[in-house]
């Protein structure tokens, strides 16, 4: 399965040039950027049970960073004294570094709170940056950037190919599919799952709980601010709707439609929404049903509270005929404490 | 496959030339959004002058399709990178915002296809940022508020509040407005692009006591800030001076007697007097039901100018694009604005009247043409524009 | 002076609106211990329904009712097909199909009413200004949500305060099983209470619509800020409510008006008032910060419901 997965995934340039979809590689690389920004977010939402309806933010801290030494290079200026460095290799790891430092920072906040208020709070503070991001007239603004100097570079790589520019992002893709694995394995993502389960318990235990869910915040920020990197590169334009609440929201989707809480899942669920997306339209005016065609979401609402109410494990839940961990019930949780 | 992707307009339905891939022509509008009629109008517009030829332009039979950027740059590059490498367009036009624009153009020039705007002009594309491939068939951003300038200055104002969005064309229009305006400025305001309740500036405007206003507001914008405007009782006490697409018919009608006294300049009036102008008129209202605005005047402008230059090359765009642009440039049609002349920069020298809303005794509301202000009117960046 | 005094107005007027949508959610929240996000769906729903209904029958009193009757059987339809199923699920579940249902209730509105948006004017009796006191001219209409907000407030406090529903809604809120051991038909008295909520955001609906355009989407941004409003209030608590609508009224608007003139000082006009709007944004959601850093159960928290 694995590996079959891992085939489709490298040759699918070859396959869709065979086809003659060529142009759809660049869908296939939104899906790689989307699933890698879905992977860290279940890493909090489905194994540490925190409800960030923020995550967006990290997102969009990293496409900015990226938006911003682009836009500093074109005009040959500086940024803070220091001449923006236009290499992948620099870019990248920058808004890895700068979002997961945001999501330190606001993330020790955020969890000082629980339950609907952390929900409400993650929000916020994204919400902040939008407005934050909204307010750089030096960058854009509303408009956000638009990279007129074209992609990052990488070595001798040419990065405006779109099939080079697909491995880009698959890359970190896999990288990260391993190291999520390893993660989750390990005592650090134990006590992570443990935490979504029994908090009382592990704290009752002398485990310092905050501090093993800051660090999954931290990393999942750092993740979501590489494939916001990832993804200016690839629209080579960085705009404040890619902190937008409804980005969180669809992040969210993205993770549940796949299955929460299970490995894969956020890399079906980006691959289902972005393919919906893009092609529910096509299906409904091949079924001759124009006015569905133009009107998808009505269709796609319904469907997302269906799965909500009747699919709990999500798509890749359903198929492995075993339901993700049960979430916890926070409130409950709350008014048992005395 | 590829064609089920795209809505396609009607007029593709109609094309007749079996042999012959027709031109294809990628419309990127705003559709949605309180700005949206803007959109639909052009592409009405358009579509019109399309629908008269039964889907051809000058002879050559035409593909349109419409799509609405929702007046986001990031869905304008993204239909435009659709329209260029999947649909091969040659011929892309529809842009209505000044920030949709400068991610959109370049696209489309990068590929080699021609750029011709209904509407949107910012002053990226008029100076030193020309293009051989950009054509405009509207105006320059700045002239259509350079020319409320010299109509307020004619009506002898000193100072004036101005506000706009905080947007490149927002900007543009402030900049325009104060180059020609002889008087000062009473105070400035920026607010947010797609605002609704104008109640903050309005006081402001209360406070600063001008002896006028001007405003760039477009679209649901403009309708929001007049009737408010008009709520507050300052309507008659600090008049309003605007430019055509800040009081234009959609607005009129929506506001009605809140614009009654409203002064704006315009480069094409439903009244002018000429015959492309009547026919126009005419079959827009036969085929909508509604009044054509200046923006599908635009949209039909902008039909005429491609279908003159098809007809002169006989349908090649990208195929034999020195003869294409050429014939552009030298854009041989009957416009509805009347005289139609490119200056070096490929965007139009306009003569500019002044209006007035006036109510007529039956209780219609027109905006009827005082005089012309702003006669060949060239824009401010045309002699930093190194084409001929 | 008097351009302060016309600004805290607007700001207190704003602050109605917020109020209004606030309260249904903050009830609704604190009593099912549910997340609506399609609240903003009822605000828009009521100002279609006004909109659409006046510009009909030329009537706003005709328009005023339909609103409220829309949003009241929209926001009960909604409690019976989908909110029912989710008030012993987690919030994750609740957040995600209430966004199910934004999704649903904007793209069924653009099929029915385009996306060009709808305008109302006000209605011929309330047009115009008044001077309130010497320099503060004022629009009538905007006095008049002024005081339809306080008249709101007021009758809400007392049917909390003094009838049995009210009594009902306080024992809810601060333990809702006991409700339900009590005998009553938990179901109905849910159901109702949604169209109560629903009916407040379809009065706001309508009441908003001469002022601004209604179009799909108006609702989620005057959400967002009802959540902060019922955030930084105490969920479950109207008195918090109020609190907090008015405080993000305030803060929101003196913001917008003062910030860009304070900043003039040092930038140019466009990089002031970009700034001064980002930052007057900004500054709703750092108060909110704030006070959930130092009370992270908001202003008034609910007995009951401890974190």
């Amino acid at each position: 399965m694995a590996v079959l997965f891992l085939l489709l995934a490298i040759t699918l340039p070859w396959i869709l040039e065979a086809v003659g979809e060529g142009f759809l590689i660049t869908l296939a690389s939104r899906i790689c950027i989307y699933a890698l920004a879905a992977m860290s977010l279940n890493l909090i939402l489905g194994y540490g049970g925190m409800i960030s309806f923020g995550h967006a933010a990290y997102f969009g801290v990293g496409a900015y960073v990226v938006g911003i030494f682009a836009q500093h290079g074109f005009e040959g200026s500086t940024v803070l004294g220091i001449t923006p460095p236009n290499s992948m290799a620099l870019t990248l790891p920058l808004s890895m570094l700068i979002a997961g430092i945001a999501a330190a920072i606001l993330g020790a906040l955020c969890l000082r709170t629980s339950g609907a208020y952390f929900i409400m709070i993650t929000l916020a503070f994204a919400q902040m940056l939008f407005f934050l991001f909204v307010s750089l007239e030096r960058y854009g603004g509303d408009d956000g950037i638009i990279m007129l100097g074209g992609r990052n570079t990488l070595g001798p790589l040419d990065t405006t190919s779109d099939t080079q520019f697909y491995f880009l992002c698959l890359g970190p893709l896999l990288a990260f599919i391993f190291i999520n694995h390893r993660l989750v394995r390990s005592r650090f993502g134990q006590v992570l799952q443990a935490c979504r389960q029994n908090e009382p318990r592990l704290a009752a235990l002398g485990c310092n709980v905050n501090h093993y869910k800051l660090t999954a915040f931290t990393i999942a920020g750092a993740v979501a601010g590489l494939a916001g990197g990832l993804l200016a590169n690839h629209a080579e334009y960085v705009s404040p709707d890619y902190v937008h609440w409804t980005k969180s929201g669809d992040l969210m989707i993205m993770v549940i439609l796949g299955g929460l809480g299970i490995a894969l899942g956020p890399v079906v669920g980006a691959a289902a929404f972005l393919l919906l997306e893009e092609f529910l339209p096509v299906f409904f005016e091949s079924m001759g049903l124009p006015l569905l065609k133009e009107h998808w979401r009505i269709v796609f609402g319904p469907l997302l509270i269906c799965i909500v109410l009747f699919a709990r494990g999500g798509l890749l839940g359903t198929v492995q005929g075993r339901f993700a961990p049960k979430m916890p019930q926070e409130m409950k949780a709350d008014e048992a404490t005395p | 496959m590829k064609k089920t992707l795209l809505a396609v307009a009607a007029a593709t339905l109609m094309t007749t030339a079996a042999y012959a891939e027709p031109v294809k022509i990628g419309m990127i509008t705003t559709l949605s959004t309180g700005a949206g009629y803007l959109g639909e109008d052009v592409r009405d517009g358009f579509l019109l002058a399309v629908k008269e030829e039964d889907g051809k332009l000058g002879g050559t039979a035409v593909e349109v399709m419409v799509e609405d950027d929702g007046r986001k740059p990031g869905n304008g590059k993204q239909i435009a990178d659709r329209f260029l490498k999947r649909e091969k367009a040659e011929i892309i036009t529809g842009v209505i915002f000044s920030n949709v624009s400068p991610v959109v153009a370049p696209i489309a020039l990068k590929a080699g296809a021609f750029y011709i705007s209904p509407n949107s002009a910012p002053s990226l594309f008029a100076g030193k940022g020309c293009h051989e491939n950009y054509f405009v068939a509207s105006w320059q951003n700045d002239s259509l508020h350079e020319s409320a300038g010299v109509y307020a200055n004619e009506l002898g104002y000193k100072n004036a509040y101005i506000l706009a969005p905080n947007y490149q064309a927002g900007k543009d229009s402030l900049a325009g407005f104060k180059r020609f305006f002889k008087g000062e400025i009473a105070g400035e305001t920026y607010t947010k692009l797609g605002q609704t309740d104008y109640a903050a500036e309005i006081a402001k405007i209360r406070a600063a006591k001008p002896e006028m206003v001007f405003q760039f507001l477009p679209g649901g914008m403009g309708i929001n800030f007049m009737k408010q405007y008009a709520q507050a009782g300052l309507k008659d006490s600090i008049p309003l001076v605007v430019s055509a697409v800040s009081m234009d018919d959609k607005i009129m009608g929506a506001v009605k007697d809140a614009a009654v006294g409203v002064r704006s300049t315009a480069h094409w009036s439903m009244h002018q007097d000429n015959a492309a102008n009547a026919k126009f008129v005419e079959g827009f209202k036969a085929a909508y039901g509604r009044n054509p605005t200046v923006y599908a005047s635009q949209g039909y402008d902008t039909a005429k100018l491609i279908a003159s230059a098809l007809k002169a090359t006989g349908g090649k765009v990208k195929a034999d694009a020195d003869a294409f642009r050429a014939a552009l440039k030298k854009a041989d049609f009957d416009s509805v604005r009347g005289e139609f002349k490119f200056s070096n920069n490929n965007h139009p020298i306009n003569n500019w009247l002044g209006q007035v809303v006036e109510k007529a005794d039956d209780g219609t509301i027109t905006n009827k043409i005082v005089k012309v202000v702003a006669p060949n009117h060239v824009d401010a960046y045309t002699a930093q524009c190194p084409l001929k | 002076m008097t351009l302060f005094l016309e600004q805290i107005l607007n700001g207190l007027q704003l602050g109605v609106f917020l109020f209004l949508i606030a309260a249904g959610l903050t009830l609704i929240f604190g009593i099912m211990g549910v997340i609506n996000l399609a609240h903003g769906s009822l605000f828009m729903v009521g100002a279609y329904a006004a909109a659409v209904t006046t510009a009909y029958t030329g009537s706003f009193w005709l328009g005023l009712l339909a609103a409220l009757v829309a949003a009241a059987i929209t926001g009960m339809v909604m409690e019976i097909v989908v909110m029912r199923r989710l008030y012993h699920r987690d919030h994750l579940d609740q957040v995600l199909a209430t966004f199910g249902l934004i999704l649903f209730a904007n793209e069924a509105t653009t099929m029915a009413f385009g996306r060009t948006p709808l305008f109302m004017d006000v209605p011929g009796f309330l047009n115009g200004s008044v001077e309130i006191i010497p320099g503060v001219i004022y629009p009538v209409y905007r006095l008049v949500i002024l005081a339809v907000g306080a008249l709101v407030a007021l009758a809400l406090f007392l049917i909390i305060a003094k009838t049995r529903a009210g009594m009902l809604i306080r024992a809810g809120s601060t333990n809702r099983d006991m409700v339900a051991v009590l005998g009553l038909d938990i179901a109905l008295m849910f159901t109702l209470l949604f169209g109560l909520g629903a009916v407040f955001a379809g009065l706001a609906g309508a009441m908003a619509a001469p002022l601004v355009s209604v179009e799909v989407g108006m609702g989620e941004q005057q959400l967002i800020l009802a959540f902060v409003v019922v955030v930084i209030g105490g969920i479950g608590s109207v008195k918090g409510a109020l609190v907090g609508a008015l405080l993000v009224g305030l803060v929101d608007t003196l913001g917008r008006a003062f910030l860009p003139d304070l900043l003039r000082l040092f930038f140019d006009s466009a990089t002031a008032d970009g700034v001064g709007a980002g930052l007057s944004s900004m500054s709703i959601y750092i108060l909110m910060a704030l006070i959930l850093v130092l009370r992270p159960a908001g202003l008034f928290p609910m007995a009951g419901q401890r974190h």
